[in-house]
């Protein structure tokens, strides 16, 4: 723990002193999410979809392995041990809806929690590997999604399959042999299944390893904060445990109602009619489009339109698709402001927000079928969402002038300016000194 | 070196897409078909609650029985209803009695016990129900090539399933439009996705008598048969709901309860 404030574990029950001194596992815990985890004092409600990641990550592992007791893995099977689990397993409608809108919900926490590093910069030093490390998870999420969605074996599975592994096919001289070899056959089909099947299951676990080693990296240098100052003493911080625990489980409630809200009420409202029809390799459907939350990289994969630079466009576009992904792996050199918070750039604020305006523009254009407008709009966005990482960010931090920042997380919060604090639910301000310490 | 490969990159697609948005598109005929296809007719049901949020509202027994009689009548003579066995019929208000007389009344392919000879038995409860045509290929051949979709799920298939059914059940009296030509073997429908459908206007007025005397009416009937294939497709509905209602009331209370002890904690703070 890189906080000399930070309260060492001292058991104080027999019991417990003799098993942390054989297994540190209290030790661990007080240290990861209990009182011995400073936490910066100011942070605001966008700082709950971390733990709401998590929390997100577990329901879809649970739901998914008893889903997997029910599920049968055969091209001639799937369609209809889904509709199995619907109709005859005891609450499996519940089960299967869960986890179908679970993935959605997964991903609106996860674009709330990127919004969230990218407007506070939490990518920046010295957090650069924690960052990193989320965008290994989001790649390893997107294949998981993807992979799951064709399990049910329905029409947008089978053809979103042949879409997305057709992007193989792009890369030159060995792209139909590589794509052959990753789908097991010259187009989808039970051999495909089956391994999307297996990996399906595996990449979660793979998944939950790498958000231990980001919750790691995290606890180095601890979270940001909307000021986006450092740390500096105990004066900044109160302790996870019983602050965040009980912010975080308030968050989860409030996510869990929305969540229910669409599962038992409009379960279908986020899918595709078309998955409810059986596969049909002889039937392309009028409109093919993946889960609404691909449907931004989707558009700029169609935004490239002619053949440049002796590449054909093709390419071009699986090329973008994935650079507008890889790209954040730099994004900690590309921005070289030393502001983190968003907040006291105001010229990277008005840019912030036409990125946000941009993905929001994909993601529609994702959607609408191939014809004008939507092919300009899409490309107008797709050339923004470059030039805002690649071109305007790393010039941006030469020419901005910062606004005046505070000393310290604490006379932010004794100052409160508006839109320095995210907490607008304070009493009078007013902080003694040990404040820090738990009321009780 | 990070933002100089970056920078070149960047120049790189952005140029690509501004050649790609500069360039001069070939002239686009609209689809005609598009200005007749129509969108599907509002039809409000029992089942969608007050008005028609979704949230409370229960299946009418006695419209699901008309229902399964217009489909067992009219509808099952092209297509299947797979997801659908006897036993299912129970919940739409089929006593145990009913829904055994009801599957006997179907041959269903077996084996002969003591030959091993493929034969045929009455159907039981715990059977799905019988299948219009043996196989994909003597369906198309008794369809003008025209395949008749399974049922069970259509509701769920198209987008605003259950106001399309209804709709395009209703949709063959409207007039042919000037200058649409319909292809010999097929028929008008605007509800339909390319307006010529290969179904033939399936329901006429009087066309069944119900038992419970209820008239039928075009209207009526597909009021009707829509309603069952809501159940067919969503059979779960009504224990998705009273369980919503249920875990919503659990998570306000909890809600509430989380937000005061988070209060509490805070209030010794700042």
């Amino acid at each position: 723990m890189s906080f000399p404030w930070a309260n060492q574990y001292e058991p104080k029950q027999p019991f417990m002193q003799w098993v942390d001194s054989r297994l540190p596992l209290p030790r661990l815990v007080y240290n990861a999410v209990g009182a011995g985890y400073p936490v910066p004092r100011n942070i605001n409600y966008l700082y709950n979809f971390g733990f709401l990641a998590g929390f997100a990550l577990i329901i879809q592992i649970i739901t998914g392995i008893v889903l997997a007791m029910h599920y049968s893995a055969h091209s001639t099977l799937a369609f209809d041990s889904v509709e199995h689990i619907m109709r005859n397993v005891n609450s499996g409608w519940m089960l299967r809806y869960l986890h179908m809108n679970g993935a959605s919900f997964f991903f609106i926490v996860i674009y709330f929690h990127i919004f969230r590093g990218l407007y506070y910069g939490s990518y920046k030093a010295p957090r650069e590997v924690v960052w990193m490390l989320g965008v290994v998870i989001f790649l390893l999420m997107m294949a998981t999604a993807f992979m799951g969605y064709v399990l049910p074996w329905g029409q947008m599975s089978f053809w979103g399959a042949q879409v997305i592994t057709s992007f193989f096919s792009a890369i030159p001289l060995v792209g139909e042999a590589i794509r052959t070899w990753l789908v097991g056959g010259f187009a989808p089909d039970n051999a495909t299944l089956t391994r999307f099947f297996s990996l399906h299951y595996v990449l979660p676990f793979v998944i939950l390893g790498v958000v231990i080693l980001k919750i790691w990296a995290l606890h180095i240098p601890g979270s940001t904060n909307p000021t986006g100052v450092e740390v500096q003493g105990p004066a900044d911080t109160l302790p996870f445990h019983p602050y965040f625990t009980a912010k975080d489980f308030f968050g989860l409630c409030v996510y869990l109602m929305l969540f229910a809200a669409v599962v038992f009420f409009i379960p279908n409202a986020l899918g595709h009619p078309d998955n409810y029809i059986p596969a049909n390799p002889l039937s392309t459907p009028a409109h093919i489009v993946p889960e609404w939350y691909f449907l931004p990289f989707y558009a700029i994969l169609k935004a490239f339109t002619v053949d440049f630079l002796w590449i054909p466009a093709k390419l071009w576009g699986v090329i973008a698709m994935f650079a507008s992904i890889l790209l954040l792996f730099f994004l900690p050199w590309l921005d070289t402001s030393r502001v983190k918070s968003t907040a006291y750039r105001p010229m990277y604020r008005i840019w912030f927000w036409v990125l946000i305006v941009a993905v929001f523009v994909l993601g529609w254009v994702g959607g609408a079928v191939a014809e004008e407008p939507y092919v300009r709009i899409g490309q107008i966005a797709t050339a923004y969402y470059f030039a805002h990482f690649l071109i305007i960010l790393p010039l941006l931090s030469f020419i901005e002038k910062p606004l005046p920042m505070p000393n310290s997380i604490a006379e932010a919060v004794l100052a409160k300016k508006p839109g320095l604090s995210g907490k607008h639910d304070s009493g009078p301000a007013g902080i003694s000194p040990g404040a820090v310490v738990p009321a009780e | 070196m990070v933002r100089f490969i970056g920078f070149g990159a960047g120049l790189v697609f952005v140029l690509a897409l501004i050649v790609a948005a500069l360039m001069p598109r070939e002239a686009t005929t609209p689809d005609p078909i598009k200005a007749i296809v129509l969108h599907p007719r509002e039809a409000s049901f029992q089942h969608d609650g007050p008005m028609g949020l979704g949230v409370f509202g229960t299946f009418d027994r006695a419209q699901l029985q008309r229902g399964y009689q217009v489909y067992k009548e009219v509808c099952s003579a092209c297509h299947s209803l797979n997801q659908i066995a006897f036993r299912n019929l129970r919940d739409i208000g089929f006593s145990e009695a009913e829904v055994k007389a009801l599957a006997r009344q179907s041959e269903v392919p077996s084996i002969n016990p003591s030959t091993g000879e493929p034969a045929t038995r009455p159907a039981l409860p715990s059977d799905k129900l019988p299948r219009p045509f043996p196989n994909d290929v003597t369906a198309r051949i008794a369809n003008n090539n025209a395949l008749p979709p399974d049922l069970s799920l259509m509701v769920k298939a198209r987008a605003d399933g259950q106001n399309y059914v209804y709709s395009l059940l209703t949709g063959y009296d409207k007039p042919v439009p000037k200058g649409h030509e319909v292809p010999p073997g097929l028929n008008f429908n605007p509800y339909f996705h390319s307006a010529n459908i290969a179904m033939a206007k399936p329901l006429n007025d009087g066309q069944i008598t119900y038992a419970d005397g209820t008239p039928s009416t075009v209207d009526q009937m597909s009021r009707d048969v829509t309603a069952f294939l809501r159940w067919t497709a969503e059979p779960e509905l009504e224990a998705r709901r009273k369980t919503g209602v249920a875990v919503l009331i659990f998570l306000a209370i909890l809600t509430v309860l989380s937000y005061l002890t988070y209060r509490k904690v805070w209030s010794g703070v700042k």
